[in-house]
């Protein structure tokens, strides 16, 4: 570790790195030097000139390098005659800053005057009052009267929607370029800027849709002042009338830490409602950010076609009836089907949720099935990241591997954290069969043709390990070439090492083998089970991993499982609704869910959950951290949480399961599950002091995002790092074949899960029913850009709208997931084309 | 001794009888209250009818006996409640809880609540004590239009009235 330096800050004495800034330095005394344009997580600038200090530093004799002492001994110290802005001043041995003075409160003073010439002072209309930065710091050192008269000051626009998420007010903005910064150094999106100069200056925003970037709602948090502000909470409260509650974000398996905002409101017949959702800092997780999709994404919960009461199908029509009578009715039919039963759950639950429903199910001896369209959970248990592992501590001399997989649309903040970890100086190597945004980071971008990933991982741990992939036939044509050599090197010289593998190309089966691939390499080349190394698996849903985890797998082949069930319990997913054609005529059918899916409506009886809003619960993220989440506000009546209603169901079969609290369920999977052996709720709450430290009284330095008081959670240990042996045998390479045009589904961030759908703000995000091909095969295929054609595969097609997109390979044509066109895995399609505009 | 006290007593209730009585026949009766009295609120409008009060929840931030709820929501220039971009879609006085302070009425950056003469208050129900913004609001002045309005863009585009002289 390098030398610390030492400076005096107020008279109190801080030992820091060298190259930290006086603002910093002081922070870690506890002292708070005020800021504007300083961002701990960004460079600083010197813009706002807020931070002003008095620095003095040791006089050296320059003829013998010696300090200069006064009298009585002590250092000289040469004040600079004027202030220095303590964010771009590195600190220096035996530096004495002075933050207090009459000067510095001066300085402040007139800065802030500045600062108000122009500014609106509509404090009491501003969504920003009473958490703004400049509100508290013009009370602290600001002058109580003002200089200037209302006409001297500027008029801009003050309802500038820069897109439909974000609003502009220009008049408060207070040129300090955090967002313009924020865009473009932290998230690579610079689509908003500065126009104009001095004090006509504006932001704007240059994309078309405006300000179009997935991480756009992040800026309102580290605005100083009330300028930019989101659509949905505008004028919505004030922010000390705000609850807070402690969430997770559900949308994917990074599991973003949540802060929940809430009141009591007068439009919902005075009950409980969400106001907003923040970010809460978890520097290893999601840090102090979090994606549009989980800050805009939660509007479904609020939805008035919530489900609120059990509905049993009499006389061919769903009707609404008490939970006894659902419950037994329910039971009944399950205790009869017993080994016939099928349940059917997925990763959107909890892991309370998945245990109680596992236990109901085997209790039973029925059949459970997880329904995912990726496998690997139980190589990830394996080789997944480590316990101690953070994303952060990667950098120079480690190598992060991305493979089938589009980071910046399936999980965001992975992929910001992958982004700023190549800045850190880590190699980053992409493997997909097309260009995604994560290229122009890559050090080794890697192309394949769809269906070859696992070749590819197999190439790559032959080039390290010749003894391994012997003679395999379908490798030969990837390990020879340049740029993949150039990979099995990085890979060997890997520091650590962590792969990222997703289902682009693959369907379950064959993202089985890249997963059992991926932990070869990572055991080949000597990184499983070390902290800061392992597998994470981009998993569509935020809790596959712990359904993996509490034993739930994928079935080898869905509607035959489907077929042969009599009795089918279906919760969470709409395997109707992903695919019309699919024949969902058990005997007796059950859907567990939030509102009446497609699937519902076919059910014979339909019971009603509560959303992760109003319920308590933990979630395993794809880097095999289990969290928990708060309930934010009381659950609807009328609905119960999965696992009290599986727990239900159990006792009117006789069995008991835990259903008082779902921290009792974790107390049971603890008991029961090794790796969760530790895992309790008191454990998942704790915290620890995570730097930079934000989310106190000083706004000004961090934003206005939650500081962690509600837990942490905890890292799994992977079964490598508990030193049982690695049991994963090298599996068949196969290689490509088939003709024909290749349909892939793709993940798109704003997709039409039934969590998104709801949310009206939103809506102009959602993608359609489209078909990406690139111009060439198009013209091959005889279809042009907005034509509607009908996509075949096998027996199921669907109508989508072509689109051309340069990134598609030759051969293929991209569909998105989740939209409602029935392909799910990877499959030869056949285009006719039935309108043309 | 005990004579003279007797007469004493009826002297001075037959004093009485003659002098103006103190007693006021409330309710045919009624006292005007003071200058500063301070009894129910109201929500003052503008000469044009637009309500003063732009929901920014001042008042319930300042009421010490958490008397008020306001809810806000945004202004357009199609329905338009208030001047600048925010008016109350909700504003209730507890008046059941509320102590008569006056703090709300320092507190508002709009003048829109004031404590008024109004001392009148009981109910049969607890309820009732929750006066409403329909209660609350003045009626609209002559020559004023009721909200919301229609109101052409770009000029009510202030929330609070502008500062004339910063030194005020
Ligand atoms: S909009 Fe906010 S963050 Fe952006 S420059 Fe203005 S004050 Fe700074
Ligand atoms: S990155 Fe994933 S977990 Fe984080 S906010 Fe976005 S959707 Fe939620
Ligand atoms: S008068 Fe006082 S107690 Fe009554 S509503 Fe106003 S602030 Fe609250
Ligand atoms: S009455 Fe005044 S203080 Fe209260 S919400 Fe309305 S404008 Fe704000
Ligand atoms: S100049 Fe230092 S915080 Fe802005």
């Amino acid at each position: 570790m390098a030398k610390l330096v030492t400076l005096t800050i107020d008279g109190i004495t801080v030992q820091v790195p060298p190259g930290t800034n006086v603002v910093d330095a002081a922070k870690k005394a506890g002292i708070d030097i005020p800021v504007f344009c300083y961002h701990p997580k960004m460079e600083p600038v010197g813009m706002c000139r807020m931070c002003l200090v008095e620095i003095g530093r040791p006089v050296v004799d320059r003829a013998t390098g010696e300090l200069v002492r006064a009298d009585d001994g002590s250092v000289k110290i040469q004040f600079s005659p004027k202030l220095e802005t303590a964010c771009t001043t590195p600190v220096s041995e035996g530096m004495v800053v002075i933050n207090t003075s009459q000067k510095v409160k001066d300085g402040r003073e007139d800065i802030l005057e500045f600062l108000l010439t122009s500014h609106p002072l509509d404090c009491p209309v501003c969504d920003k009052g009473g958490e703004c930065p400049l509100q508290n710091l013009t009370m602290e050192f600001g002058s109580g009267q003002s200089r200037y008269i209302y006409d001297e000051k500027m008029h801009s626009a003050k309802h500038v929607p820069l897109g439909d998420l974000i609003y502009l007010d220009r008049e408060r903005c207070i040129q300090c370029a955090r967002c313009v910064r924020f865009q473009d150094q932290i998230v690579d999106d610079p689509v908003i800027g500065f126009y104009n100069r001095g004090r006509a200056l504006e932001i704007v925003t240059y994309s078309e849709p405006g300000f179009d970037s997935i991480f756009s709602g992040n800026t309102t948090d580290i605005c100083p002042v009330g300028a930019l502000t989101t659509a949905d909470f505008r004028f919505g409260a004030r922010p000390w009338e705000l609850n807070a509650a402690a969430s997770i974000c559900t949308q994917c398996p990074v599991g973003c830490n949540l802060t929940i905002n809430v009141r009591r409101e007068a439009i919902s017949q005075g009950r409980m409602a969400i106001k907003r959702i923040m970010p809460r800092q978890n520097e290893w997780v999601n840090e102090i950010w979090i994606c549009d999709k989980g800050r805009f994404g939660y509007h479904y919960v609020e939805s008035e076609e919530r489900l609120d009461q059990p509905l049993v199908r009499k006389d061919g029509k769903l009707t609404p009836v008490s939970w006894d009578e659902a419950i037994n009715l329910v039971s009944m039919r399950f205790k009869q089907a017993g080994s016939n039963l099928l349940t059917l759950v997925s990763g959107r639950l909890s892991n309370e949720d998945l245990y109680n429903i596992r236990k109901l199910t085997d209790s039973l001896n029925g059949k459970s099935a997880l329904y995912t369209q990726m496998g690997g959970g139980d190589v990830v248990a394996q080789v997944g990241m480590s316990t101690g592992s953070n994303l952060a501590n990667l950098g120079k001399g480690d190598v992060i591997l991305v493979i089938a997989t589009d980071l910046h649309q399936e999980a965001p903040i992975w992929w910001l954290r992958v982004k700023q970890a190549t800045e850190r100086g880590a190699q980053l190597i992409v493997a997909n069969a097309r260009s995604t945004r994560l290229d122009r980071y890559a050090k080794y971008p890697i192309r394949y043709a769809y269906g070859e990933q696992n070749n590819l991982i197999a190439a790559l741990v032959q080039l390290i390990d010749p003894q391994k992939f012997v003679d395999a036939k379908a490798i030969k044509h990837l390990s020879e070439q340049s740029i993949i050599k150039d990979t099995a090197e990085a890979l060997k010289a890997a520091q650590n090492l962590v792969i990222f593998f997703g289902n682009e190309g693959s369907g379950v089966a064959d993202s089985q083998v890249l997963a059992q691939t991926c932990a070869i390499l990572l055991a080949t080349t000597n990184h499983a089970g070390k902290p800061n190394n392992g597998l994470i698996p981009v998993w569509q849903r935020a809790n596959d991993q712990g359904a993996w985890d509490m034993g739930w797998r994928p079935p080898t082949d869905l509607s035959t499982s489907i077929k042969e069930a009599n009795a089918l319990y279906i919760v969470a997913c709409d395997p109707a609704g992903d695919d019309p054609r699919l024949s969902l005529t058990p005997d007796f059918l059950v859907v567990q869910d939030l509102y009446l899916t497609p699937t519902a409506k076919l059910a014979d009886v339909v019971l009603p959950a509560l959303p992760f809003t109003e319920r308590e619960g933990s979630l395993t993220s794809g880097e095999r951290r289990v969290q928990r989440y708060y309930p934010a506000i009381p659950g609807r009546t009328g609905a119960l949480a999965d696992f009290a209603i599986a727990a239900q169901i159990a006792k009117a079969c006789g069995i008991t399961l835990e259903e008082r609290s779902a921290a009792k369920v974790m107390d049971a999977i603890a008991r029961e599950n090794a790796d969760y052996a530790a895992i309790s709720y008191t454990e998942l709450a704790n915290v620890e002091e995570q730097w930079p430290i934000i989310g106190r009284a000083d706004l000004y330095y961090g934003g206005t995002s939650y500081e962690n008081k509600q837990g942490l959670g905890m890292q799994l240990q992977n079964a490598v790092q508990k030193g049982e042996p690695f049991q994963i045998s090298l599996p068949e390479l196969v290689e490509q074949s088939g003709e024909g045009l290749l349909a892939v589904p793709i993940t798109r961030l704003y997709d039409r899960g039934n969590t998104l759908i709801p949310s009206q703000l939103l809506r102009t995000h959602l993608v359609s029913t489209v078909m990406w091909i690139n111009a060439k095969e198009a013209k091959q295929q005889g279809v042009e850009e907005h034509d509607v054609v009908q996509i075949e595969c096998g027996e199921t097609s669907a109508l989508v709208t072509v689109e051309l997109e340069d990134a598609v390979p030759d051969g293929v044509v991209l569909v998105p997931r989740s939209v409602g066109i029935p392909i799910s895995e990877p499959c030869r399609v056949r285009l006719h084309i039935t309108e043309r505009v | 001794m005990m004579l003279d006290d007797l007469a004493r007593g009826l002297a001075t209730t037959l004093k009485m009888m003659f002098e103006k009585p103190v007693t006021i026949q409330y309710p045919e009766e009624k006292r005007r209250v003071r200058t500063r009295f301070k009894g129910r609120h109201h929500l003052q409008r503008y000469e044009n009818g637009l309500e003063k009060c732009i929901g920014c929840s001042l008042c319930a931030a300042a009421c010490p006996a958490d008397a008020i709820f306001v809810e806000a929501a945004e202004n357009t220039d199609e329905e338009r409640y208030s001047p600048g971009e925010r008016y109350a879609r909700v504003y209730e006085i507890n008046m059941l809880r509320c102590i008569f302070c006056g703090y709300c009425q320092d507190a508002c950056p709009t003048e829109a609540i004031v404590l008024g003469d109004n001392y009148e208050l009981s109910f049969t129900d607890r309820r009732q004590a929750i006066y409403t913004k329909e209660m609350l609001l003045d009626p609209v002045p002559p020559g004023g239009q009721p909200t919301p309005q229609r109101t052409p863009s770009g000029v009510y585009t202030r929330s609070v009235p502008v500062m004339k002289d910063p030194s005020d």
